[in-house]
């Protein structure tokens, strides 16, 4: 069976594979030994700048830790559950407490609040970037009264929103109960307010360079105003809709970070900065995996947007990468 | 009040230009009965397409106007279905639902869920497109997008079917067939047609009437040649017909002699004359 899987690789097909494999291969190990070497150099207040080894042994040791912290948790359950149970055992009507654990958020915890809070930035800002896109597509008029607000608004730093978010977030956001952290609210609404400028503006240009005779078909057909935009508009502007959302998440993602470490949102950002402020000798190398996560993380939101643009764009001649 | 089926009452254009007015049309004026397959021939730039584009609605006329059946025509309707040169498929949809939109939308209310799943079906088998209808159309040959073009218009069930250059972008064997089939569908269902084409040979074998367009800016009906040949029409028995050759040599006088324009002018491509249009500005007017 496996042995007609290979007889159709030529010679030609293994020399691109090992191409493939090898030039990325030889390309990371000079970087990281030119990494290695130049960190050696660099003396810090905090120590010797970590090179590769000291990174991956952080990157461990922060995997140990969440172990460590789970199997705390586990065993903080355990006794509640025990304790209650005695309780119970000794007098059934007796008041039992039940206490969340309250341990230090581990990296893992920390990479999960950054995800879900670039999630609700990127929703909220697509939410609203799509639909002010397409309709500043269809109007001139309406392209040019608001394109100098955009490209005003466009270029704002992440950490100039902040201050004004925050304030307005703690004016507004004001609840007994509150369901999601002030931190959580500050840092998603900074994220939507930077990235969602690219898709509006790549929906508006989808839209207005759509195809007049396609235009034309839904005037033939006495298309209502909805079914014209659900029909027509939207399919035909999804490629460019996409590469606009790409970008925006992208951005999102970018801005998180600084927004997560002055909002001190308990993601990555804040992870960072708790680091920085700590000082110890492991900080420099914990704050590097931080960084490789970042990337990592980065590009694979990349990855799942083009995945989602080859399953949902109809435009499969485009060349996507 | 008017008893002609489709009237095109003096119809004049005309386009607003940085540099001024420009007249595409005047006085346009053409009665055309039911079942009549009309051809508008002439060249680049002389304001067929406009024509076309008003009788569709795209466009309002500046002065006249075109009335359909006893009713005014002012704004863009199935009744009046178009054929777009380059087929306007949404590219996203497959054949069958490309029909399907149009179906929907002007039997929702008076068909059943099978009844129209029925007539698309039918009219995609009408153009021959019954074993391709779930196909996209980038999986599709040029020839084959443009039948389902034509599917699409006559499954509105139009009272005027508008087709513009709708074989202009095929090769000419494809072409060829593609007349036959309209003739075919022609006899079959006796629609009221307008199209346009650059092609004589085109104009001759598939009309009623050949409609000769003068040059723009300005442009207006030169003359109107009436084709009496027996349908069905044979192309190949036509090629030594008399009568065919004489019909062809009128229309090809009018266009290469009468309205002679320039070698240069004329090896202008279609879309170039377009563009190129609104750049002559009629001196009366400027």
């Amino acid at each position: 069976m496996y042995a007609s899987v290979f007889k159709n690789i030529t010679s030609e097909d293994l020399k691109a594979m090992i191409r493939a494999l090898l030039l990325p291969l030889i390309a990371m190990s000079i970087f990281l030994g030119v990494w290695s070497a130049s960190a050696a150099q660099v003396q810090t207040s905090l120590g010797q700048l970590p090179g590769p080894a000291d990174v991956y042994k952080q990157a461990s040791n922060l995997y140990d830790e969440h172990i460590a912290e789970r199997d705390k948790e586990a065993a903080f359950y355990a006794r509640q559950e025990e304790r209650n149970a005695k309780k119970l055992e000794a007098n059934a009507d007796a008041e039992i407490k039940v206490r969340s654990y309250t341990g230090k958020a581990t990296f893992f915890d920390q990479i999960i609040t950054s995800l879900i809070t670039v999630f609700t930035g990127f929703m909220i800002a697509s939410l609203i970037a799509i639909p002010i896109g397409i309709v500043t597509g269809l109007s001139n008029g309406l392209y040019q009264a608001i394109n100098p607000i955009v490209q005003l608004l466009k270029p704002v730093s992440p950490l100039a929103w902040l201050p004004i978010v925050t304030m307005i977030v703690s004016a507004v956001y004001v609840t007994d109960d509150p369901m999601f952290s002030k931190s959580y609210v500050t840092s998603a609404i900074t994220v939507t307010l930077c990235c969602m400028w690219p898709t509006l503006i790549n929906t508006a240009v989808g839209v207005s360079t759509m195809d007049k005779d396609l235009n034309n078909v839904s005037k033939v057909l006495r298309l209502g105003w909805l079914t014209n935009i659900y029909k027509i508009v939207l399919p035909s502007s999804m490629p460019m809709i996409f590469t606009g959302l790409r970008l925006s998440l992208s951005i999102g993602w970018m801005v998180l970070i600084a927004a997560e470490m002055l909002a001190q949102n308990p993601g990555l950002g804040k992870f960072v900065w708790d680091e920085f402020q700590n000082g110890s000798s492991n900080s420099l190398g914990r704050i590097i995996v931080a960084v490789i996560a970042i990337g990592l993380i980065g590009f694979m939101l990349d990855r799942t947007m083009l995945l989602l643009q080859r399953r949902f764009s109809w435009d499969k001649t485009a060349v996507l990468r | 009040m008017s008893f002609e089926h489709l009237n095109i009452d003096h119809v004049s254009m005309e386009f607003p230009t940085p540099k001024g007015v420009y007249v595409a049309l005047e006085n346009v004026n053409l009665v055309i009965e039911k079942g009549e397959f009309v051809s508008l021939i002439g060249h680049s730039g002389c304001g067929k397409s406009t024509v076309l584009n008003v009788v569709a609605g795209l466009h309002q006329a500046t002065k006249g106007g075109v009335v359909l059946d006893g009713k005014e025509v002012n704004e863009p309707g199935p009744d009046r279905a178009v054929v777009f040169q380059n087929h306007s498929l949404l590219p996203w949809l497959t054949s069958y639902q490309n029909v399907e939109l149009a179906v929907k939308q002007v039997f929702g209310k008076t068909k059943n869920k099978n009844e129209m799943k029925e007539w698309i079906e039918h009219n995609l088998a009408l153009v021959h497109m019954g074993y391709a209808m779930h196909k996209r159309p980038e999986e599709i040959s040029g020839g084959m997008k443009q039948r389902v073009g034509i599917a699409r218009a006559l499954a509105m069930q139009p009272k005027v079917l508008l087709m513009d250059e709708p074989f202009g972008a095929l090769d000419a064997l494809t072409r060829a067939h593609m007349q036959e089939s309209l003739m075919e569908i022609q006899a079959e269902l006796n629609n009221t047609v307008i199209m346009i084409t650059h092609d004589v040979d085109e104009a001759v074998l598939l009309s009623d009437r050949i409609v000769m367009m003068t040059n723009g800016p300005a442009a207006t009906i030169g003359e109107i040649l009436k084709v009496e040949l027996e349908r069905p029409r044979n192309r190949v028995e036509l090629a030594d017909d008399a009568k065919y050759n004489y019909y062809r040599h009128k229309v090809l006088e009018f266009l290469y002699e009468r309205q002679h324009v320039t070698g240069e002018k004329q090896a202008v491509s279609k879309k170039e004359g377009k563009s190129s249009q609104l750049n002559v500005v009629n001196p009366r007017v400027a």
